[in-house]
């Protein structure tokens, strides 16, 4: 019982990255145990939590419920990746700054969520903000400080826009 | 929760996708958005031989808005489709029903046409199809069928489509002039499945009317339930519509079932609410009114 | 000092690696490592005729398949009961892996270890288990009524049995005095299931050095120390050949705080059996069906009261489902029956509790530990009184209360410590005043009245607790100045999430007067610290950071001592600021701390410029004293324990505004308010997080979650579809105020804080539907639908 195994090649955070997988191989274990990038967690497997949240093409998906061959040739950014420069990014350093993350297990795709919503919405409502949260579970904050760091983030990231 | 073995297939263009189709038969399943399939398979609840991942097949992808309706591929994402503004100027009721769909990141890849597939009795884009009498255009190697809704859900999780059959594109028809829809559902938490839910769809005549009134209800049935409360609702504007009347005539016309989440009862009376709330709405975008 | 710390909003040193995905979390360890994954049974209650293992031999990359029989020694032994009690008379706990009998389902039957988790579970699908399947028990009315059997040789289902009983003045009763109150009441109140649930499952890699013949132990648990023990224990190693790490905890909530859990000693046995690194990560699934799950309670309530609602006499019986096993003991209902008794004064109390067997997940503390249980029943008891006498709700508690000048105040009952349930020190009518103030309780009617001419319903609620933190026995903290003039502390219990690298840091840059930046702060680790407790019961800043303190104080006498010999100072004379000793008012005359941690360590060698004053020809020797003096050690370091002689008790008071949709039957909380005292604040800023998030589970518990188990004992919501854990857009923001009674009980005056969040909200949510739609709320959750029954039932 061997099974296929198929090369693949995804661009994760500007590198591209070769691995050999078989079909079944979810982007969520590609990316943490081929490729060695952690910081993806995977909370669930079905879709529900969100802690596996990643970017594909520049758009959030659930690495979870995505095959690794599917994502051949594409372009993935994991929570690795949203930094700039050594620098964290304005999503990144609003939540140090409003205590938005405790055990900080879904804490990366929140990140990776709200870096896409906030470069689409860069300053959203109350309810744009809840919205864009509201897929994504956290059992540690109660949320409070997460929808406090949306719009402080799009403050940070006004501030360096217009820097 | 590991997906369970299966040969893996990845064709480039549709006619190699319907052979491999035709090739694998009922030992095959195709991969679009798997926002639903892949949490079943990481359950192991399937487990098919070959999946058949059509993401890299070209020309499937588009979102088609014509007079008549729109006209949406196998690969055009929820997300794409609640974007599109000349989709929403033709069927507002797409993108009513596709905020509800999920979330946001599960809308970026699900799609359309996948919802219909699943035919899950409880998501609101089959409501749609339903309460709208659209179709759903099925491939395969010997040529192409369209089956309307009506004919399509079969049961819960059942469609008329048959093994080696791809679903290529489904089409939402446009509705006359003075219509309006509107959607309205009562879900555990924001984003869940909901426990009942109302698609309507209402047609005015000249002086306002109604000439026309539908409703499509999720999560009390085998498929979705379209009731026709035209005679309900009266020719009559809808301020003066019988409304406790309609809601007891779309409650006799579902048989809800209980589960963890509502109680039969509690459905069926939750559907009258919702389907009330939903056609007023719906009254009132045909007469041009924000809801 | 300069350097204060502490109760300042010091942002959390964690973040910097947890917010760009270089958090270290059990399965982000060992990269190739070996898999495991269980056969579970499908079957609340049956017994095992038959393993097959055949079909699962051909899978490729199958390493080892493993059943109880081929477990050795005392790892065939059933898992160890960690608290005993006298009341728990038949206590039951599982086998690493099932021996002929499984009790729930979930229960692990087969170990497989693989080349991955995918062909783990490959082989796991091709292993047969025939099953004789028996009649499960499901309820805890079912398993009182003890016709089936969860544990054939525990008759009635009865694991523990405890009567409790304060008598009133004379020593009259309870139930004589309510049989002569001027009013009584009776009542039943029901808790369903849930479970702490933490993002993270659990999850335990081992390590086996065939060399060292010694075994490192990763797990994602709340007590490393004593994950340590039990694994030397059980698979009979020295205990210095075993060390456990807690590395980065995806969160805790009381799960992971029972051990050791089957895989905590499997995967290390399989891993010195195979010499090879081996790893289990808990998937979502095995977590509902495998794991912990709490609060599922019957509670029948008497009550005798005066005409001003002063409680006379109390009486409660609670039934407790316990599950399928005991392993954590009766703490649970133990907690329920003392906690009960919140901030009020009750003349005489009677608490009885027979905790049974069924067949389901076993029960065990998460957050809130049969408290949210107890306070439901104490807070719906005082609105039932409110109701009976037509007073408003917040005047009966008041008429209640202990009084601040009664302090410290002893209920006369045993709390779960086993230590006396005195409260330390409180002021209850301060926070109902600050709470009534918060929320507007006095301009609620016209709101609600308001409201009501459109059509809407508004209720509001509210429910007081007292909770008993910080309990013993002990934790201890390592400090160390080193010769860079780093601060390092170590302390044996661990984090979750609370932020302890944090307010640990506090503690000692405040004590010591250092940076927080040279401070670092290691928790969990039993290469650094071998002797602790856990991380449970609110305790974790009252225990470690006490004795952090205490340890830095020790340090900070010595650093003194040795600054003063070189500067030619009295010590009395000296203070630290920046890390520098100096004479106080005289910056010039001083020293910096890694200097005097150098002179604290006599040297033959140099390593550095600044070791040579360190080494023997540095200065003029002292020809009649060793290097080292009598009573001294080498080294600027210390350790400090902190053991409480009993608990401290925080309090807090929460009120809620609710709308209930006249047609829908929807429930939306329109505000949430919260008057929390835990002390002394070390960092105001994480107590805040710690409330919003524990309120957060609260809403969970009151509204969307629990454990739904049909009568064959399968649990219908074993997902995240469908165990319906609160979004953001379930949770209403949270307004908080924070009241300051320090605990006399501790050096630095605090009290817990962890728990705090949760342990009300069914009580205040119950009680603002309640007053919405005028309908008694005896049981929690209530959904939508419930809500509808109870209008068509009126």
């Amino acid at each position: 019982m061997n099974e296929t195994r198929h090369r693949v090649t995804l661009t994760v955070n500007g590198v591209v990255r070769e691995a050999t997988v078989p079909g079944r191989r979810l982007l969520s274990d590609c990316l943490r145990h081929d490729l060695g990038l952690t910081g993806t967690h995977v909370g669930c497997e079905h879709g529900v939590c969100g802690a596996c949240t990643v970017l594909l093409d520049g758009e959030p998906v659930r690495s979870c419920l995505t095959l690794a061959v599917t994502v051949d040739g594409h372009e993935i950014t994991t929570v690795e990746g949203l930094a700039r420069d050594g620098e964290p990014s304005p999503v990144q350093r609003a939540f140090a700054e409003c205590h938005a993350l405790q055990c900080g297990f879904c804490t990366p795709g929140f990140l990776c969520t709200l870096t896409a919503f906030l470069r689409d919405n860069p300053a959203p409502t109350e309810e744009e903000a809840l919205e864009a949260v509201a897929g994504n579970l956290c059992r540690c904050t109660g949320y409070q400080n997460i929808l406090k760091a949306v719009h402080r983030a799009a403050e940070l990231q006004a501030e360096e826009g217009g820097a | 929760m590991k997906p369970p073995p299966f040969e893996y297939h990845g064709p480039v263009t549709l006619g190699e996708a319907l052979d491999v189709l035709a090739e694998v038969g009922p030992d095959g399943k195709v991969l679009a958005g798997g926002q639903s399939l892949i949490p079943l398979l990481n359950m192991r609840l399937a487990a098919p031989a070959h999946l058949v991942d059509v993401n890299r097949v070209p020309g499937l992808d588009g979102i088609e808005a014509g007079p008549a309706g729109v006209r949406v591929g196998a690969l055009a994402r929820h997300a794409a489709v609640e974007r599109s503004p000349r989709a929403a100027a033709v069927q507002p009721l797409l993108r009513q029903a596709l905020r509800l769909v999920a979330h946001p990141v599960i809308r970026n890849r699900g799609t359309v046409v996948g919802s219909l597939v699943h035919a899950d009795p409880a998501a609101e884009l089959p409501a749609v199809l339903a309460l709208l009498g659209g179709s759903v255009r099925l491939a395969s190697r010997g040529g192409e069928r369209e089956i309307p809704a009506a004919r399509f859900f079969t049961g819960p999780m059942e469609s008329a489509l048959r093994p080696g059959e791809l679903a290529v594109s489904a089409f939402f028809p446009a509705l006359p002039a003075r219509s309006g829809t509107a959607f309205h559902e009562v879900a555990r938490r924001h984003g869940d499945y909901a426990m009942a839910g109302v698609a309507a769809a209402v047609t005015l005549d000249e002086d306002f009317t109604i000439a026309a009134a539908r409703v499509a209800c999720v999560s009390v049935g085998p498929v979705p339930v379209v009731v026709d409360v035209t005679a309900a609702c009266g020719r009559r504007p809808a301020s003066s519509v019988p409304w406790d009347a309609v809601a007891d005539a779309v409650r006799e016309r579902i048989e809800p079932e209980g589960d963890i989440h509502a109680t039969a009862d509690y459905r069926r009376h939750l559907t009258g609410v919702l389907a009330v709330r939903a056609l007023r709405d719906a009254a009132g975008a045909a007469r041009g009114e924000e809801s | 000092m300069t350097t204060k710390l502490f109760g300042e909003p010091v942002r959390r040193r964690e973040d910097a690696r947890l917010i760009t995905g270089r958090g270290r979390y059990l399965d982000d360890l060992g990269a190739g490592a070996l898999a495991a994954a269980f056969v579970r049974s499908p079957h609340a209650h049956a017994r095992i005729l038959d393993i097959d293992v055949s079909a699962a031999l051909d899978v490729d990359g199958l390493v080892a398949i493993y059943t109880w029989e081929d477990l050795p020694g005392a790892l065939a032994e059933p898992l160890p009961l960690l608290i005993p009690h006298p009341a728990l008379t038949h206590g039951r706990t599982a086998y690493p892996l099932a021996r002929e009998i499984v009790r729930h389902v979930g229960e692990p039957v087969v170990m497989v270890v693989a080349r991955d988790r995918y062909v783990a579970e490959d082989a796991c699908a091709l292993i047969r288990v025939d099953y004789e399947i028996r009649k499960p028990v499901v309820g805890v009315e079912e398993a009182v009524r003890g016709v089936h059997l969860v544990h054939e040789d525990v008759p009635g289902n009865v694991g523990a049995h405890l009567v409790q009983e304060v008598p009133g003045p004379g020593g009259v009763t309870a139930r004589e005095v309510i049989e002569a109150a001027p009013h009584r009441l009776e009542f039943r109140l029901d808790i369903e299931r849930s479970a702490s649930m933490p993002l993270e499952g659990r999850g335990v890699y081992a390590r086996w050095d065939a060399d060292d013949g010694s075994l490192r132990v990763y797990s994602s648990t709340q007590t490393s120390t004593s994950v340590r023990m039990a694994i030397a224990a059980r698979l009979g190693l020295p205990l210095p050949k075993v060390e456990v790490i807690a590395p980065d905890v995806g969160g805790g909530f009381g799960v992971k705080i029972v051990h050791p859990w089957p895989e905590e000693l499997l995967v290390p046995w399989a891993a010195r059996l195979l010499n090879r690194e081996v790893k289990w990560t808990e998937d979502r699934r095995e977590h509902f069906v495998s794991s912990s799950h709490e609060r599922g309670q019957v509670q029948h309530v008497r009550v005798g009261f005066d005409d001003d609602g002063r409680v006379l006499g109390l009486d409660v019986e609670i039934l407790h489902d316990h599950g399928a096993y005991t392993p954590y003991g009766i703490i649970v209902p133990i907690i329920t029956s003392t906690q009960l008794l919140g901030p009020y004064k009750v003349g005489a109390y009677r608490v009885e509790f027979s905790s049974v067997y069924t067949n389901t997940v076993q029960v065990t503390p998460y957050r809130g530990a049969g408290r949210p249980q107890g306070v439901f029943c104490m807070e719906r008891t005082m609105d039932r009184i409110a109701a009976h006498l037509g007073k408003d709700r917040t005047e009966v508690r008041a008429a209640n209360f202990i009084q601040p000048h009664e302090f410290p105040y002893d209920q006369g009952m045993t709390f779960q410590d086993g230590r006396p349930l005195i409260y330390d020190s409180g002021d209850y009518p301060e926070a109902l005043r600050m709470l009534k103030e918060l929320i507007g309780w006095d301009d609620f009617p016209a709101m609600k009245a308001a409201a009501a001419a459109e059509g809407r319903r508004l209720g509001i609620g509210v429910g007081c607790y007292v909770e008993g933190t910080g309990v013993g026995p002990y934790e201890g903290g390592h400090v160390q100045i080193t010769s860079d003039g780093r601060v390092h502390v170590s302390t044996g219990l661990t984090s979750q999430g609370q932020g302890h690298e944090t307010v640990f840091a506090q503690i000692a840059a405040t004590e010591l007067g250092v940076p927080i930046e040279k401070v670092s702060v290691v928790t969990g680790d039993t290469r650094r610290f071998g002797y602790a407790v856990g991380t449970f019961a609110s305790r974790a800043a009252v225990m470690s950071g006490n004795a952090i303190a205490l340890a830095c104080r020790k340090v900070r006498e010595k650093a003194l001592r040795i600054a003063a010999e070189a500067l030619e100072a009295d010590p009395r004379d000296l203070e630290i600021t920046d890390g520098m000793v100096h004479v106080a008012g005289v910056p010039s005359a001083s020293i910096p701390l890694a200097t005097v941690a150098v002179l604290s360590n006599p040297l033959r060698y140099a390593f550095d410029e600044e070791a040579q004053r360190a080494t023997q020809f540095a200065g003029p020797a002292s020809g009649d004293r060793p290097p080292v003096a009598e009573g001294e050690e080498p080294g600027l370091e210390g350790r400090g324990y902190y053991s409480p002689v009993r608990s401290t008790f925080a309090a807090g008071m929460h009120a809620a505004i609710v709308e209930t949709d006249p047609d829908t039957a929807e429930i939306k909380i329109l505000r949430y308010a919260v008057v929390h005292d835990c002390g002394k604040l070390i960092n105001p800023m994480i107590v805040e997080g710690q409330i919003h998030g524990g309120v957060a589970q609260g809403v969970g518990g009151a509204l969307y979650e629990k454990m739904a188990y049909d009568e064959h004992g399968q649990l219908l919501n074993a997902s995240f579809m469908d165990f319906l854990m609160p979004y953001a857009t379930e949770v209403p923001r949270i307004e908080t105020a924070h009241l300051e009674t320090p605990s006399p009980l501790n050096p630095l005056g605090i009290k817990g804080a962890g728990e705090a969040g949760v342990i009300p909200v069914s009580a205040v949510i119950a009680s603002a539907v309640e007053d919405a739609e005028g309908i008694p709320i005896t049981g929690m959750p209530i959904s939508p639908s419930d809500l509808y029954a109870l209008r068509r039932s009126r």
